[in-house]
Order: structure tokens, then C-alpha cells, then sequence
């Protein structure tokens, strides 16, 4: 009855999410007096698992896994589970992650519960903590089946180092075609960006910026932060920004420790989507603003003047702090 | 599927694609959240009920498949009566018909296994589901469908295209996109991307008339047991007040030695 852990990895590299994952794992396994035994495909240095707390490594390597395939890393997680009689699966809330989980879920025949928060409630019966309504409020959700599959929220849980020696073995799973009936065709990243789902600060801007010509300054505050940069709906809809940044209730969450909103007045929707965010900041020129009364710190001014004599600052503080 | 007559050259596809479109019936974004029964019930008083955004963009895409290639688009919600508005408002939108299962949503499992078996009996090719619904953010349903029907499966789908069985997806990854290739029968998870904000439809009076006489099939629900069961809900503790500054150093100040998250 271990604890099964599936960790991410990109270019033969843990993610974060990976350590996290293992940490939350290591926390449940205490609370059951069991172990936890994480499964890698094509995955990195597996002695790094063991510092977050991984008793036991099954790792996949194999070339058919190089790239992401949603049905053949369920199938290869599920089979892992099944090997190590494991009864309760943790995965994340990578985009990976959401893609493969309700398929592990239906071959364990196994309830699933997204968007965990923080260790079990109780183990038995198991219940766990979730965000619902994106983030206005949370469930606490009894999982019924013998074997349980939950995800983690993103930046929830944290690190916790262990280090436990972890031992190691190679594991085979049985994938056939049908595995492999999504192909991917190519993949279109940009490799020298933070992503909103990684990235720990994110510096947003909103319709107060007046146009797209004017977001220099604000990718100039996310590079001196090594932050990501997002945008409100409506600058999105405006096509002054890609979709792809567009934080909120249809966009993306972010569950960053800093986000920083600039000229963003805060609407309900956009709140609901960024309420994860440890601490946040908003710069707007109305006092008004919905923002204010959901931020921890606020400067009331014209963000044209504010943001560029923020950068300056920032820098001069990273300068001094390096 | 159905051979079309050949005297109807579409430029598109020549057979005939039968679409299901899973609608999700969710408060709208802007409702307040409150529980009741001792929190363990989603306060429905006052609040109203929309299509849920990401079914929405994936019901528009599929109206797109029926104009240029003729498909035929059915809607499809598990819930009660209380959802019909919410189902007639897709027809009015432009599906050619709606099936209600008529039992109360318990959890995604269950959900999904009741859409499977709409989709068994109706022989679809391709079935549009939202990513998540923005009410209990599940993001499960898409996948399980898929996997319980043996379809192939795509999540959160920013560009769908499909030519006789071959189907290009396209799907957000975190910090980009990935190109697929896969075939029909096909689940997909959609979201804003399949179609922009702009492209959504507001119905129109011609519309709203139609879709009084449109079908709406009530569906019995199969037996599906529930896999996961809400016990209680809680608001998040209400936050303390924004500390104002009005300087940039006092800001750094603040966010390097009392939040420290810099």
C-alpha cells in the first residue's frame, strides 16, 4: 500500500514540480507509515528524488517516451501503480499532469480529486482539500475507491527535503499501439521564456496600459524580476497580447509568490484566477480599483511613471543583493 | 457515419461527421460563491446559470464543422429540468438537438460514464467537452470519457481540424503549443483558442424560435457508481487590508523583508 509519485522531468531534468510532488507524497506516506516509490520516464538524476523523500525509483527509459504522449505515460504510471500495489497515485497540475490523470483514474478504476491543496484531511476515510469555483472557495472531498488518485495544486505544498537514499530499478511497461494514436506533430516552445505555470513571480499588465506598444516596460520589470510576464482577459481579447497569457477564470491560474498587476482593475473573474498567488501587488492610477481590496500592497499612481522607476530600483536591489 | 449524395460536392469533407457537444450548466463568472445547508451545498439562490465559457468556445467551433462541413452537432448535459434553459440555449445557438440524462451530477466519474453510454447508443465521431467546467474545476471528464469509449483523447485544444478521419490538434502546453495528429473517434478537452471571444454567438430571435422545436430528449441514467463524494465547502479566510505606499522603495522594502518573496 505505498504511495505512487509520477515525476515530471524535461530534457533528461527533474521539474520542480517533480521535488514538490515527492515532498507531498513523503508527507502522506508519513501519515500512513508506508513508503513512497516514484515512477520516471526518461527522467533525470534519480538521487535527487530521495532527497525530497522517494524510498524506491522505478524508472522508464525508453525512446517511443521521449516525447509526451498523454495515453502512454497514463498506461505507464497506472502499470507502475498496479506493480507496486500502490493506493494512492499523486500527480500534479502540470499540463501533462491534467492531461493524463483522468486516464490513469479509469484504468485503477480510481477516484481522482484535482487541485489538492495541502496533506489529507484524514486518511481513513481519505479526504482531501481542493480548490473549486477557480479558487472562490474549497471542497473537502471524501475519495471512496481502494485506490485513490489526487493532484496536487501548483506552489500549494512546497519543498520538503528528507533526504532519504533512494534505490533504484528499471521498470517495463507494456505499451502497445494504441498508446501512440496521438502523435505529436512539433512542439512550439519558447525555450528562453518563464512560463506562467513555472514561474514564482509574474508581472501582468491590463487595459490601463493603454496599447501594446506600451508593454516594453513591463517585459523589462519581468526580465529584472526573472518573472513571467501575463495579461489581462481584455488585453487578450484586444489581441494586444497572445491568449496564452491571459490570466483568470477562462484563462490561466497563476499560483505564483509574488504577482504583480499593473493597470489592471480587477474584475471578478481575473481575481478568481490569481487568488493562489502568495502575495500580491497592485500598481493602478484609481483608488477605486477592485484590485486594491484583494491585494496585500498597492501604490495608487500613473503605472508610466511607477513601473520604469520600479525596474530602476529592482535593479539597483538585485545589484546590491547579488 | 453517412455517405453523403454526390451531387453535394463539399469542399470540406465528404461524410457526414456526427458531433456531440458536452454542456456543462455553471454560475456565471461574476456570481458570488455561498454554501448552504451547513456548507455542504453550493448556494444556488440568486445566481444564474450559463453554458460553461469552455464548452462555449467548443459548441461555436462545432458550428463551424456544421456550416463548412456539414456535420450534424448534438448537445448533451447530465443535471436536472433546472438545466434546460441552459440546453436551449445551445439549440438556440445552433445544435440540431439536445439530450438531458436526467440525474443530478455527483462527481466526474459518474458524469463521464453517463456520457459514455450517450455516446455509445448515438455513434459519434467526435465529441467537444470544455477543459474544466468553472464550477468544481474537475478537468476530469474529457479523459475519462474518452478513455471508457476507447477514443482518442486531446486536452486543452486551442485548433481543431478534421478531414475525412484525419484530425489536426493543436494543444497548449505549459509556456507553449504542440501540434497532433490523431484520427476519429475523438474526445477533446477545448478551451478559448477553437474559436476567439469574438466568434462566440449571442442567439438571435430566429434562433430562439427554432430551438422551441427543436428535440430535447430526456435520457434515463445508466448506473454509475460515485467515486469521490464532497463532504463540506469553506470560503477562503477573508484577507487583511492592502497596505498603500507611495514610493517604489518602501515597496521593495516591504516585498524583500516583511513578504519576502524577492
Amino acid at each position: 500500500m505505498s504511495i505512487l509519485v509520477y515525476t515530471e522531468s524535461e530534457d533528461g531534468k527533474f521539474k520542480k514540480i517533480a521535488f514538490e510532488a515527492v515532498s507531498y507524497a513523503k508527507g502522506i506516506a508519513d501519515m500512513m507509515e508506508t513508503s513512497v516509490t516514484a515512477v520516471t520516464i526518461n527522467g533525470g538524476d534519480t538521487s535527487e528524488l530521495g532527497n525530497y523523500g522517494a524510498d524506491k525509483v522505478l524508472e522508464v527509459s525508453n525512446e517511443k517516451l521521449t516525447q509526451f504522449n498523454a495515453e502512454a505515460y497514463a498506461d505507464t504510471v497506472a502499470q507502475a501503480a498496479k506493480n507496486e500495489g500502490a493506493g494512492i497515485v499523486v500527480l500534479t497540475s502540470s499540463a501533462n499532469s491534467k492531461f493524463m490523470a483522468p486516464l490513469v483514474a479509469v484504468n485503477l478504476e480510481a477516484g481522482y480529486v484535482p487541485n489538492v491543496t495541502e496533506l489529507p484531511v484524514s486518511s481513513s476515510p481519505f479526504k482531501v482539500k481542493h480548490t473549486v469555483f477557480t479558487n472562490k472557495a474549497f471542497s473537502t472531498t471524501e475519495i471512496n475507491t481502494d485506490v485513490k488518485v489526487v493532484g496536487l495544486a501548483k506552489n500549494a505544498f512546497g519543498l520538503k527535503e528528507n533526504g532519504t537514499a533512494a534505490s533504484s530499478e528499471s521498470f517495463a511497461p507494456q505499451l502497445n499501439d494504441g498508446d501512440f494514436s496521438v502523435e505529436v506533430v512539433s512542439v512550439d516552445k519558447a525555450t528562453d521564456k518563464v512560463t506562467i505555470a513555472d514561474a514564482e513571480i509574474v508581472v501582468s499588465g491590463g487595459r490601463g496600459l493603454k496599447g501594446p506598444e506600451n508593454w516594453g516596460m513591463i517585459e523589462s520589470l519581468a526580465e529584472t524580476l526573472g518573472a513571467a510576464t501575463a495579461c489581462s482577459k481584455p488585453v487578450s481579447d484586444m489581441g494586444w497580447r497572445p491568449h496564452s497569457e491571459h490570466v483568470g477564470q477562462t484563462g490561466k491560474p497563476v499560483a505564483s509568490n509574488l504577482y504583480i498587476a499593473i493597470g489592471i482593475s480587477g474584475a471578478i473573474q481575473h481575481l478568481a484566477g490569481i487568488n493562489s498567488s502568495k502575495v500580491k501587488v497592485v500598481i493602478n492610477s484609481d483608488a477605486e480599483a477592485p484590485f486594491f481590496k484583494a491585494a496585500d500592497y498597492g501604490i495608487v499612481g500613473d503605472a508610466f511613471e511607477v513601473v520604469p522607476q520600479l525596474n530602476e530600483k529592482l535593479k539597483e536591489f538585485k545589484a546590491q543583493n547579488a | 457515419m453517412y455517405l453523403r449524395s454526390p451531387k453535394n460536392h463539399n469542399y470540406y469533407k465528404t461524410i457526414f461527421m456526427k458531433i456531440l457537444v458536452c454542456i456543462s450548466h455553471v454560475p456565471d463568472t461574476t456570481s458570488k460563491i455561498n454554501f448552504t445547508d451547513g456548507d455542504t451545498r453550493f448556494d444556488t439562490n440568486g445566481v444564474q446559470f450559463v453554458i460553461n465559457p469552455n464548452d462555449e468556445f467548443g459548441l461555436t467551433r462545432a458550428m463551424w464543422f456544421k456550416e463548412k462541413q456539414g456535420a450534424a452537432v448534438h448537445v448533451v448535459n447530465v443535471g436536472g429540468p433546472e438545466t434546460e434553459p441552459t440546453l436551449r440555449k445551445a439549440l438556440a445557438i445552433g445544435a440540431d438537438e439536445a439530450i438531458r440524462v436526467n440525474i443530478n451530477p455527483t462527481d466526474g466519474y459518474s458524469v463521464a460514464k453517463q456520457l459514455a453510454n450517450v455516446v455509445k447508443e448515438g455513434g459519434y465521431d467526435l465529441v467537444i467537452a470544455g477543459r474544466e467546467s468553472i464550477d468544481y474545476n474537475g478537468g476530469m471528464v474529457p479523459g475519462m470519457l474518452a478513455k471508457m469509449t476507447g477514443a482518442n483523447f486531446v486536452n486543452t485544444c486551442i485548433n481543431l481540424e478534421v478531414e475525412g478521419n484525419n484530425v489536426t490538434a493543436i494543444r497548449e502546453i505549459d509556456g507553449g503549443k504542440e501540434t497532433l495528429s490523431t484520427s476519429l473517434p475523438l474526445v477533446i478537452g477545448g478551451q478559448k483558442g477553437l474559436v476567439q471571444e469574438s466568434d462566440l454567438r449571442i442567439p438571435n430571435m430566429r434562433g430562439i424560435m427554432q430551438a422551441r422545436s427543436k428535440p430535447l430528449h430526456v435520457k434515463e441514467p445508466v448506473d454509475a457508481n460515485t467515486k469521490t463524494q464532497s463532504a463540506s465547502f469553506e470560503k477562503p479566510a477573508p484577507k487583511g487590508a492592502v497596505k498603500l505606499v507611495d514610493n517604489v522603495d518602501d515597496l521593495i522594502n516591504l516585498l524583500h523583508n516583511e513578504a519576502k518573496v524577492i
